[in-house]
């Protein structure tokens, strides 16, 4: 099975890279993006024939790939 | 003696610059101790050294907290060890949740690598014995990552709590944008866990132990630490 893991900084935490990002889209003729947030991806290959899966995996989300603080994650199975 | 030990993690490259400073100091012994131990045993304080532990993938300290020794880390600094975290020893802390908050990216993203001024915002800290309020230490800081970070609660609970140890400032100490290197919430430049013995900074006391390097301030901050375990020990005695 494949998981996509989507992490991104909350909302109250500064994001310089996406601000970056932003102002160069507008000076490369996008005028209309108003906001960018940069987060990042993950693609997961894992065996899901194991109990428990679901709540290990958001475990391990919520401990090592992200961290509660300072960014949001979510899982997306395909 | 008084013992302190100095984890490395694979990547952690001020491990020698702490091992330096404090073995510089009299009657301070400092070694090593290789993350993949599971003790601490013996030692009276511990040192997270700067550095990029892990290549500092994922997040800045993210797979480091995950090391063997963290555990023994953990329980040392529940049981009232002096803990100090400098640079990404810092980020190691609060990824391990031993200190609140979190260090995210530099607000300008350039890694910043310069001498700035911090102001002592608690005078008697076990970290800052003999730094009167206000007193300016002049500490370098290497970094990326090293905006500090958390919500409006925590921060409220620091500053009451007087949990806000160091906050970067002008030269002649005033706390204002200006000074900030890095865009951290309100200046912040280290802070303590409440019970007051685990320390996390992101300036290195131990690349500021000897005039010749531009500053000899951060030997107090060690100092403080020394005089601090020293006291215990009397108290015990």
């Amino acid at each position: 099975m494949k998981v996509k893991v989507l992490v991104t900084p909350k909302a109250a935490v500064l994001d310089p890279q996406g601000a970056a990002v932003r102002d160069a889209m507008k000076h490369l003729g996008m005028p209309e993006v108003e906001s960018v947030r940069i987060g990042k991806y993950l693609e997961i290959e894992l065996d899901d024939k194991t109990p428990n899966l679901d709540s290990r995996l958001n475990d391990l989300c919520r401990d090592l790939l992200s961290n509660p603080v300072i960014e949001d994650y979510e899982v997306v199975k395909s | 003696m008084m013992k302190f030990a100095v984890i490395q993690f694979p990547g952690s490259n001020c491990d020698q610059d702490c091992l330096a400073a404090l073995n510089g100091m009299p009657g301070v012994r400092a070694e090593y101790v290789w993350h993949k131990k599971t003790s601490l045993a013996g030692f009276d304080a511990i040192v997270l050294p700067g550095g990029f532990s892990y290549g500092d993938y994922l997040r800045c300290g993210a797979i480091a907290r995950f090391s063997p020794i963290m555990a023994s880390v953990v329980e040392e600094a529940r049981n009232g060890k002096l803990v100090i975290g400098t640079c990404n020893g810092f980020q190691v802390l609060c990824e391990i949740g031993l200190l609140p908050g979190a260090l995210v990216r530099n607000r300008k993203l350039h890694f910043i690598c310069e001498l700035v001024t911090t102001r002592v915002e608690v005078p008697d800290s076990a970290f800052t014995h003999g730094c009167p309020q206000g007193s300016l230490l002049r500490l370098p800081i290497a970094h990326g990552e090293g905006c500090y970070f958390a919500d409006e609660e925590t921060l409220r609970e620091l500053n009451d709590r007087r949990q806000i140890i160091l906050r970067y400032a002008t030269t002649d100490g005033r706390i204002e944008a200006s000074a900030n290197p890095n865009g951290s919430v309100e200046n912040i430049a280290g802070i303590c866990n409440r019970e007051g013995n685990v320390f996390g900074l992101m300036p290195h006391p131990d690349r500021a132990c000897e005039e010749r390097l531009g500053s000899a301030d951060g030997v107090k901050v060690f100092q403080s630490m020394v005089q601090t375990i020293e006291g215990a020990r009397t108290q015990a005695a």
